[in-house]
């Protein structure tokens, strides 16, 4: 036995895979001792995977490409051998912009391309009446959240960079930002879009895998370096978490799986209002499909040598890479 | 540039206390424009108001990956940011991160003009914490005596011994058990309330 593995999350529901691993024992199984160490930002995360004060992290997909390539910060290859979660994200628009967009909604409002439309007569308007653009919050620059959030409204014409305001939020913020007009909208995971409807100051208007399908969303990330020196340790933790995945994924787990993401979470990371287990719970559910499935996809999506994301189609394809450069 | 002169710091951080030792430190060091940021809400629109040349913040602050976005938008950027963190100091990063701050410079500011501005901010953020390491410590003492002379009544009391006897008797469980005097008077007091 080495030093405990020093593992790095960030307290949304899809770190519960890496939660449930060591609480449940699957990793002790493996003979992994673990350490993990909740943070505050992905920027914290990134950086301590980087310099070696954490071994492995739960860490948004789209960094651990940007980190590997070098866009945005040190350049650092990440190898990603166990996907924890994909889609789980939503996004949720105030209840003036919902209405807004329900007004101007020509077709199904459960339709992304529809709701997109509305957004971009919704943009047009505003522009019109020299109101200020619409404000969505996001995650972080390198996010599927941001990507996501690109790739919708641009569908419809709307120039994400141009027509509309994209800011990033640390997901604690996003509630209160939407509840006091600081942004009109944002894409998050869970369990944000929920607190914001439970509170009575948020619409779901999309689930994101109502837009995209399989999205990668966050990953086990490695320095590449250390698992090339480590093979062992990671196939034994990859085998942990793919464990914990199909623990969580019976559902008479699931409130035990949540009382152990709660109680690793941290409250100062919820609203009081929100506090009851049993709600959390529920939050589980509402993000399935979950990790396992998310697992099969990636293994058999690296045997077909595929993207992680797929790709949007023609003129789309420039909103996604992150922002243009210019 | 002004940068050549006195370059333009702006400390975000919600620590009244920590800001005002690293604003301190800084001024002595001869840095004269400092202002300090700790409202987290509208945080790039403030950074933009002062214009600076510096952004320190510490890692406790969500709000870092508000400052990432800095990179990605330059629609309201005025001139481009960039990380101090460059590949080739690597041991700089690392001591900055341990402590718990981060900088963001604009382009173009020379990294030995950076250096010395990160190596106090190191210093002060790890004063500050052990600082702070030391109010807790004394806090618990505090506290553990408290609990002990209230156990040491218990003992007194039930058992009919005098002050010295109870404290000697807890110091001895204490040592038996291996435990911490304190966590024996605790279970002491919380017994006897189970008790009553």
């Amino acid at each position: 036995m080495t030093a405990p593995l020093r593992i790095g999350f960030i307290p949304l529901v899809d770190a519960a895979a890496l939660i449930v691993a060591v609480d449940k024992g699957f990793a002790a199984a493996e003979g992994l001792e673990v350490e993990l160490v909740r943070e505050v930002s992905w920027s914290n995360v990134r950086d301590k995977l980087n310099i070696g004060l954490f071994d492995a992290a739960h860490l948004l997909a789209p960094v651990a490409i940007a980190s590997s390539l070098g866009l945005g910060h040190v350049k650092v290859p990440i190898a990603a051998p166990f996907n924890l979660g994909i889609n789980g994200n939503a996004i949720t628009v105030s209840p003036a912009l919902h209405a807004a967009l329900m007004e101007e909604i020509d077709g199904d409002r459960f339709d992304p391309l529809a709701t997109a439309k509305a957004l971009a007569r919704v943009v047009a308007k505003r522009r019109k009446a020299g109101a200020d653009p619409l404000t969505f919050g996001m995650t972080f620059p390198f996010s599927t959240h941001n990507y996501q959030l690109r790739f919708w409204m641009a569908a419809a014409g709307v120039d994400p960079d141009e027509d509309v305001r994209l800011v990033v939020l640390p997901p604690p913020y996003m509630v209160d930002s939407l509840a006091n007009g600081h942004v009109d909208a944002f894409c998050v995971g869970a369990p944000w879009n929920s607190i914001a409807v439970d509170l009575g100051i948020g619409h779901i208007l999309h689930f994101v895998s109502d837009i995209l399908a399989h999205a990668a969303e966050k990953v086990l990330a490695l320095r590449q370096v250390w698992a090339d020196k480590n093979p062992d340790v990671v196939a034994s933790l990859v085998r942990a978490a793919v464990k914990a995945a199909e623990f969580i994924e019976h559902p008479e787990n699931r409130t035990e799986a949540a009382r152990s993401w709660r109680s690793r979470s941290g409250s100062a990371s919820m609203p009081k209002s929100s506090s009851a287990p049993s709600r959390d719970a529920s939050r589980f559910r509402r993000t399935a499909p979950f990790a396992r499935a998310a697992a099969t996809f990636w293994w058999d999506a690296r045997k077909q040598g595929a993207p992680i994301r797929s790709r949007p189609p023609g003129s789309m394809r420039r909103w996604c890479a992150g922002g243009r450069r210019r | 540039m002004s940068a050549e002169q006195s370059p333009k710091i702006v400390i975000v951080d919600e620590s009244p206390i920590r800001a005002a030792i690293l604003e301190e430190g800084l001024r002595e060091a001869g840095f004269t424009q400092i202002v300090h940021i700790r409202e987290m809400q509208s945080l790039l629109a403030r950074i933009y108001a002062v214009d600076p040349d510096i952004i320190l913040i510490d890692l406790e602050n969500p709000s870092r990956d508000v400052l990432e976005a800095m990179f990605q938008v330059s629609r309201a950027v005025k001139r481009p940011i960039a990380m101090f963190v460059d590949q080739s100091d690597s041991s700089s990063i690392q001591a900055s991160v341990e402590a718990g701050v981060s900088a963001y410079i604009v382009d173009g500011l020379r990294k030995e003009r950076i250096k010395p501005i990160l190596d106090l901010c190191v210093s002060r953020f790890n004063a500050f914490a052990k600082l702070q390491e030391e109010l807790e410590r004394t806090k618990s003492q505090l506290e553990d005596r408290k609990v002990i002379e209230k156990a040491k009544g218990i003992l007194m009391k039930v058992k009919g011994l005098t002050e010295d006897e109870a404290y000697v008797l807890l110091r001895s469980t204490a040592m038996r058990e291996k435990k911490k005097i304190g966590e024996i008077a605790q279970s002491i007091i919380t017994a006897s309330e189970m008790l009553k």
